[in-house]
């Protein structure tokens, strides 16, 4: 199917601003649902709130547009009453890591088979340019109006750390790489991260003088890369994939083993 | 049927699972703890999940989320946990998913007295989520009650398609009482919808406002959010839309109030003083009730079976038939005979209350009666 | 004549962010009075999809043989 088919027409044009990354990122992952031809009935979309959880809105399929933070257990419930289905979490940087972040951390712990792709655009864009834990350290935000002190999370190595099973980077400036990011992603078996970089040209480049979109993907292109010796570049590609019991499984197992298979 | 001795909150255990429950989270928080350790025993057994989340706002988060694929869905706790699901106690009745939240009130603010009982979570469970929201609330008393209104929880909120909040107490929770452990006779589920995928508008409702949310994953693909939405599901900030909304949800509860709600009155229509209780200060009130009509006086007793929607329409009839004097026990401040004073008048309610951490006894509210009577 | 691929752009989708015309490495887009994106040289377009890639808007489709799924 073509991917564009998964998308909701009668609510486009989306929210997100011009030249805003997130549609870039919700375009990479409805290439990777459609080279999988992904049965959008089986599929149950859920994000939290914030400028990259309004993707939800867009895509055909089951969705459920939650709290600020709770995608995560929120899809956890479905998934555990519906191992069948394939459980997709979109949220944003400050969603997923700053109100999101015990979540996050322990349904990487326990490695419940959804996959989450992270749309990192180091801002809370829907509130206007506040810094979030992806904000780097010394960059401006409207509530860092003299530089950001606090120091960020890496994505990748918070998601790693917490037990994660297939964790990786992409770009909206890479759009290729990220869709297959996010498609192994999907493939995997177990919490899948996906960081997807994304630019606020509205937001996070104007405070800090990115200069426009089209600057922003530039910036992200030159400071980013897939290469495997990343240097003082942000590397892209898959860091972690691992196998590890997937936590439906381990409860069908659990409860088949307690029940007798009743 | 032959009496089983059980403990108040496993007797919550044993209703919830003959409803149908398929889904429980939960988080470990005295005094509602042993509720999760027997459904992390029952569930399994029964081929239906348990999970034990990283909190409590993550266990009433998925247990939202496992209602929407059409699975019986409830957690339990005490109030500061209460406390931490009331944002998504807010997002389903927002959304009108129907999870059941059982509340084994202890004493606050705060972390309070984790091991006492107290009913100071009554105004929470009513209005502890911003916003204009239904809610219905029922509060046994005993073990037995325990058992009959869990089942109810769960009929109320499949059929109005509502969070449905069980404020029990530490007393009730932690007694142990010889109860009959019945099979249900009446178990509802949701409606289904009626209309083809193709059709379908998840929030279109008939003259009974309740939607029929069709389960995850069957093949009815829509939008569920937290943000004012309108019949199809998606967001909107017309007017209209909003007010339309709020009002429905709202009214969708107020509308079916004589049905929801339910009470047991004794000796109340010649009273001339009557105990206005629920819960654990019940047991004390019908004591000092049945005591005091065996010495010929004009005592009477309503027990609330049913906090939320708040029996005003009762109550008020009962006072402009009697024009008795009301009198209040409860394990807080006062925010049972606050909420009666919109019903009663002020200078007609006499006020018991106990914020130690012990029960009000028979002699403490028998003392007040005989004031009030004389 | 007509080259292999054809550029679509629906003009009511199109924010005019200009991210297309900067990631085509044959120069095919450009802009139109009102920022909007345009196909200006459709004969050099080699299917590359990169704007279409590029477009957080789903404004564009590249039709014809394709090079990448």
């Amino acid at each position: 199917m073509n991917y564009k088919n998964y998308l909701r027409w009668n609510k486009l044009p989306h929210i997100w601003c011009p030249g805003c990354g997130h549609g870039i990122v919700l375009g990479a992952f409805l290439r990777a649902v459609a080279q999988r031809e992904l049965n959008k009935d089986d599929v149950a979309v859920v994000s939290g709130i914030g400028c990259s959880s309004r993707a939800a809105g867009y895509v055909d399929f089951n969705t459920l547009h939650t709290a600020h933070g709770r995608a995560i257990p929120f899809a956890t419930g479905i998934k555990l009453s519906r191992p069948d289905m394939k459980v997709i979490v979109l949220t944003g940087d400050g969603d997923a890591t700053a109100i999101g972040g015990n979540h996050f951390i322990h349904a990487a712990r326990r490695n419940l088979d959804l996959t989450v792709i992270v749309f990192n655009n180091n801002i809370y864009g829907m509130t206007s340019g506040q810094f979030s834990p992806m904000t780097p350290h010394i960059n401006f935000a409207t509530t860092a109006p003299h530089g950001n002190f606090d120091y960020p999370f890496d994505l990748v190595e918070l998601a790693k750390g917490a037990g994660a099973t297939y964790v990786a980077r992409g770009a909206a400036a890479y759009p290729r790489q990220l869709e297959k990011a996010i498609g192994q992603g999907l493939d995997h078996e177990g919490f899948s991260v996906i960081e997807a970089m994304s630019q606020c040209p509205t937001y996070y480049g104007r405070k800090n003088k990115m200069g426009t979109a089209e600057q922003m993907l530039k910036w992200q292109k030159e400071n980013a890369t897939v290469s495997s010796n990343p240097g003082e570049k942000i590397p892209l590609g898959v860091f972690v994939q691992v196998e590890r019991p997937e936590y439906t499984k381990l409860t069908g197992q659990f409860i088949d083993s307690v029940s007798g298979g009743k | 049927m032959a009496k089983q001795l059980v403990q108040g909150n496993e007797a919550c255990v044993e209703a919830a699972i003959a409803a149908g429950v398929s889904f429980f989270a939960g988080y470990p928080i005295t005094p509602s703890t042993e509720i999760a350790e027997k459904m992390a025993e029952k569930l399994p057994a029964k081929g239906k999940v348990f999970i034990q989340m990283e909190d409590e706002i993550a266990s009433m988060a998925a247990i939202i989320g496992a209602s929407l694929t059409g699975a019986k869905s409830m957690t339990a706790t005490s109030g500061p946990g209460f406390s931490l699901m009331q944002e998504n106690i807010g997002y389903a009745a927002m959304t009108e998913v129907p999870v059941v939240v059982v509340n084994v009130q202890r004493g606050g603010p705060s972390t309070g007295t984790p091991t006492l009982p107290s009913q100071g979570d009554m105004m929470q469970a009513r209005w502890g989520t911003h916003g204009d929201h239904p809610v219905i609330a029922l509060a046994p008393s005993s073990v037995q009650e325990t058992y009959d209104l869990t089942f109810e929880a769960f009929n109320l909120s499949e059929k109005y398609m509502v969070p449905v909040v069980l404020l029990m107490d530490e007393i009730v929770g932690h007694m142990r009482e010889g109860i009959e452990l019945y099979k249900p006779e009446k178990i509802i589920d949701r409606r289904k919808p009626v209309q083809s995928p193709e059709e379908y508008l998840p929030y279109q409702t008939d003259d009974s406002l309740i939607p029929a949310l069709a389960p995850f994953g069957q093949g009815y693909r829509y939008h569920v959010t937290g943000l004012i939405h309108d019949e199809t599901g998606f967001p909107s900030n017309s007017p209209k839309v909003i007010e339309g909304l709020v009002e429905r949800i709202n009214k969708k509860i107020d509308k079916h109030a004589d049905e929801i709600i339910t009470y047991n009155s004794f000796d109340v229509d010649d009273a001339d003083v009557v105990l206005l209780a629920y819960g654990s200060p019940v047991r004390s009130a019908r004591q000092v009730q049945q005591a005091a009509r065996q010495e010929g006086l004009k005592v009477g007793l309503v027990q609330m079976i049913t906090v939320w929607p708040f029996p005003h329409k009762v109550l008020s009839q009962l006072y402009r038939q009697t024009e008795a004097t009301f009198i209040v026990p409860e394990l807080s401040l006062g925010q049972l005979a606050d909420e009666l004073s919109k019903s009663v008048p002020r200078e007609k309610i006499l006020r018991v209350n106990r914020n130690d951490g012990s029960l009000i006894t028979p002699a403490q509210l028998d003392a007040v009666v005989r004031e009030a009577v004389r | 004549m007509s080259g292999r691929f054809q550029v679509e752009i629906d003009p009511a989708y199109c924010k005019a962010c200009r991210l297309c015309i900067q990631v085509c490495p044959k120069k095919v887009l450009a802009q139109r009075a009102d920022g909007k994106a345009i196909v200006e040289n459709p004969d050099d377009c080699i299917g590359c999809q990169l704007c279409e890639w590029h477009c957080p808007d789903f404004a564009i489709t590249i039709k014809g043989e394709k090079k990448n799924g």
